[in-house]
């Protein structure tokens, strides 16, 4: 890859290279509409890019200009972000789900004249926030259902753009290939502005060098092959995202795809069955407690058959952890539990050509990890932040230990401040944040990147990451705990949806938890217990029972002075529309914090009940008011 | 030339009056609401539409031919389809049987080349599929698309069922109170779809609704029944202010009304 990196040193001239290495004879994309897989080759990718490119130029984006990028995964956006990148300008993405506060800061921080907008809904959003955004100049939008009826000067069709840059490259051709050839590898690639767990998102700008010098050293250790297949579902805003789409598919040449709609993702993951996955936690959580909710759904036959083979695999699996080599015995044991059970099981999750999968983005639960490794899926985890251009660590085959997130990629340097702090070294730092030389100055302090995080090596040169540094908390007796490391664990719960450990400079720790409402739900039928709502049914007394149940059992796995005195059960979920979590679903600690102060007061005052007046935001800006008790166990 | 004339249209149910001279003209390209209390009449009109009932009196015609007496599978032929109050779906079927069911009319070739599924009753059954998915993408119901219907929830069957009416293609589409039991998203949704499907794809549309607020924001023409009789007619804004339909219910203490007045303000 190496080789690769050094003659074609940017997007435009990989993608440039694949078009002609491919052609026509190389499905680059594909995207499912119409209840069908649609390809597009690498030769039809470029053209698409090309025209875009020539098009916007055409519309007057400049060298340096912005150009803001919002909706689901579809190739449009891809072919926008290489598009901007041909023309000499710079792309970043939004997430989809944001407010409108959050989408008109980042479009007029970023200095965007051009906004690529997927539909109707996103543009929506963007003429509504217009008056804030006096920027920019023109909105493209890919989907032109419903736009019929606007009659608007900026706004224009993405084929539109397209024609235009056909009419240029009739005017002047070779004009494209000549500007390709003069971008070189430390123009700016990208602005990825990070979700933040505090206050605004910063824009971490990365170079070409940036991106691709870390996917060329990250497939040193974890090869992808030019004949994967990936899916595509996570936010293209999101740089773990970004690497898999944009920089190891253009180098590799491997085949992206795009879910016909986000709710069908675990069934088009199916019909594709991908060679290779990145996902964050939360996905690997779903799938773990969806299948523990269909087990108990199951035939008794099927069900005997699951709890024979779990054991037998977690006996496995542990046995390579331990990097050991099974025995024979046990061998075929987890043989023949592969044949009844696990490979059926990974191929309802889309998993059974699986080579190399990974997780990262936050701390995933031991128990999920050794549940995928039981069944034979090779997940490994990474670590590393947007600033070093995605990933910085990465287990290697045949060595995972799943408190640790392995080992640095070549080419990295990792040291621990004496402070605990993860600092590191690497050609993917990035330059810096988008018009904020402080806060720059502040994490490439010395020449390190500082990550925040807080970790330490292992003997045997494994990355252990605890936490947040200002996240790892203290009881008031000095009993340090990370918050996070037992939530990762009562999330394995398939009743717990989401939950918030506090306990800081307090005497003992509590929970607010937050029910899996279907999973809980299907419970509650299951014992005829009936309820309306989300709330109804977290405030009935036996879903506190189940629920303590479940806090009980990990109680009973940590130390004596960390356990959960006291729960209580949230009478709403948990929302990133209501800034109580990040778009990539981290708690804002301090927010929540604030937010159910008397609640959290409530517990720690001793009291049983806790009565609730409160007003809930929907995504649209209306309101309601909820009205409740909430009551208070004690373990 | 209006898509649809109503003229003194007549029913009766031994005794009762159910309509008792109504006339209305839809216009082409038009979305026209009918309103009015429950036993107005509203649906014994569609049903009078769509050929189950058989007026006694006055005629109803399409595109200037008279349909009154008609058979109603052939009324679904002159591009005329309608969902229905209580939801009209296979239930035991998948979303994407329903649909291609509702495309039956345009399957020619006959059962048993359907069933082999060779030559021209495959390229028949492929194009068919294509105008299915064509609607499953417009109302973006790709996710439950093998789903069977009476697994779903009611506001995706509803939606289904509208998906189902459009397979036909229909000039004219009747919705008998497509909001109905609806939470608000829902509403804002399905309020969308109707005025997409009147725009992008210049279907006419005769719809019944009780929630007021739906109607005064996507009807263009709104006409008012009350006890069989047709009391008012006109743009929303002038109904809401009508003394007649005001007067209609006056003394009931409604909401109805009182969201009516209003509305007019």
């Amino acid at each position: 890859m190496k080789e690769v990196f050094a003659r074609y040193d940017t997007f435009p001239k990989l993608l440039l290279r694949n078009a002609e290495r491919f052609g026509d004879r190389k499905v680059a994309m594909r995207e499912k509409e119409f209840g069908i897989w649609q390809s597009f080759t690498w030769k039809e990718y470029h053209e698409h890019v090309k025209r875009f490119s020539l098009g916007l130029s055409s519309l007057g984006l400049a060298r340096g200009d912005k150009v803001a990028i919002i909706g689901d995964n579809r190739p449009e956006w891809v072919w926008a972000e290489v598009a901007a990148q041909a023309a000499g300008a710079v792309p970043l993405g939004l997430y989809q789900d944001s407010t409108l506060k959050e989408v008109a800061y980042v479009i007029d921080h970023s200095d965007s004249t051009f906004v690529v907008a997927e539909d109707q809904e996103q543009v929506d959003k963007i003429l509504d926030i217009r008056d804030q955004l006096p920027k920019v100049r023109y909105i493209v939008y890919t989907d032109p259902r419903g736009m019929r009826g606007y009659d608007d000067p900026q706004l224009i069709d993405f084929k539109e753009v397209e024609e235009l840059g056909r009419e240029v490259e009739r005017r002047e051709p070779g004009r494209y290939e000549q500007q390709v050839g003069a971008s070189g590898s430390e123009d700016l690639a990208l602005i990825c502005y990070t979700s933040g767990t505090t206050g605004f998102p910063k824009g971490a700008i990365l170079s070409f060098r940036n991106l691709l010098t870390m996917a060329v050293n990250l497939m040193e250790v974890d090869p992808k092959r030019e004949t994967d297949e990936f899916v595509s579902f996570l936010p293209l805003a999101w740089i773990g995202e970004q690497m898999m789409c944009l920089s190891s598919a253009l180098l590799t040449g491997f085949t992206v795809n795009f879910p016909e709609k986000p709710e069908t993702v675990q069934e088009n993951i199916r019909e594709i069955g991908p060679n290779i996955m990145f996902s964050p936690p939360r996905i690997w959580e779903n799938m773990t407690s969806n299948v523990q909710v269909k087990v108990m759904d199951a035939s008794w036959l099927k069900r005997k058959m699951y709890e024979w083979a779990l054991p037998v695999g977690y006996e496995y699996a542990d046995t390579l952890f331990r990097k050991e080599k099974p025995d024979s015995l046990l061998q075929w044991k987890h043989r023949l539990a592969y044949y009844l059970v696990f490979r059926a099981l990974k191929d309802r999750l889309g998993l059974l050509r699986i080579r190399t999968a990974s997780t990262g983005g936050a701390a995933l639960g031991p128990d999920v990890f050794k549940f995928f490794t039981a069944m034979g899926v090779n997940l490994k985890q990474i670590y590393g932040q947007t600033e070093i251009s995605g990933i910085s660590c990465i287990h290697r085959e045949g060595d995972i230990n799943f408190d640790s997130v392995g080992k640095p990629i070549p080419e990295t340097e990792i040291t621990i401040s004496e402070a605990g702090e993860i600092l590191s070294r690497s050609p993917s730092v990035f330059l810096g944040y988008y018009k904020n030389a402080e806060e720059t100055e502040n994490t490439l302090a010395g020449g390190w990147l500082h990550s925040g995080d807080a970790g330490y090596f292992t003997e045997d040169g494994h990355l252990v990451v605890i936490d947040r540094v200002k996240d790892v908390m203290h009881l008031t007796d000095g009993t340090g705990f990370s918050p996070q490391f037992i939530e990762n664990k009562l999330k394995f719960s398939p009743y717990i949806k989401e939950c918030v450990c506090l306990g800081n400079a307090r005497d003992f720790l509590a929970s607010m938890i937050c029910i899996d409402y279907p999973n809980v739900g299907k419970w509650a039928e299951g014992r005829r217990i009936s309820y309306t709502t989300y709330t109804d049914l977290a405030g009935k007394p036996q879903v506190l029972e189940l629920l303590a149940k479940e806090v009980e059992k990990v109680n009973a796995t940590l130390p004596e002075s960390t356990r959960i005195r006291r729960i209580v059960l949230l009478y709403k979920e948990l929302d990133a529309d209501d800034d109580e979590l990040t778009r990539t679903r981290k708690v804002r600690r301090s927010f929540v914090g604030e937010r159910y102060r008397h609640v959290i007061e409530g517990m720690y005052a001793g009291a049983t009940s806790i009565p609730v007046d409160a007003v809930i935001k929907y995504q649209d800006g209306k309101t309601s008011q909820i009205r409740t008790t909430l009551a208070v166990h004690d373990l | 030339m209006p898509l649809l004339r109503i003229v003194d249209l007549h029913l009766a149910f031994g005794g009762v009056k159910a309509i008792n001279g109504v006339s209305i003209e839809v216009g082409r390209g038009r979305i026209h609401a009918i309103i009015g209390p429950n036993g107005a009449g509203k649906t014994s009109v569609f049903n009078c539409i769509s050929c189950v009932y058989r007026p006694q009196g006055g005629a109803i015609y399409f595109e200037d031919r008279k349909i009154t007496g008609m058979k109603p599978h052939r009324i679904a032929r002159l591009g005329i389809a309608r969902t229905f109050q209580n939801i009209a779906l296979f239930h035991h079927m998948t979303v994407l049987d329903n649909l291609m069911l509702g495309r039956h009319l345009f399957l020619k070739r006959g059962a048993f080349l359907g069933g082999i599924h060779i030559g021209p009753a495959r390229g028949e059954e492929i194009e068919n599929r294509k105008a299915v998915e064509d609607i499953i993408d417009f109302l973006g119901i790709e996710n439950i698309r093998k789903k069977p219907v009476g697994t779903l929830p009611y506001g995706l069957r509803k939606r289904v069922e509208l998906a189902r009416a459009l397979a036909l293609k229909p000039k004219l589409l009747l919705l008998d109170e497509p909001m109905a039991g609806m939470n608000l998203e829902e509403k804002e949704d399905m309020a969308r779809f109707i005025l997409d499907i009147n725009e992008e794809w210049g279907v006419t549309i005769l719809l019944i609704e009780h929630d007021l607020g739906v109607v005064m924001d996507i009807s263009h023409r709104v006409s008012v029944l009350d006890f069989g009789v047709k009391i008012s007619e006109g743009e929303p804004a002038q109904v809401a202010n009508d003394p007649h339909v005001i007067r209609a219910y006056i003394g009931e203490e409604d909401d109805f009304l009182r969201e009516l007045e209003g509305r007019g303000n």
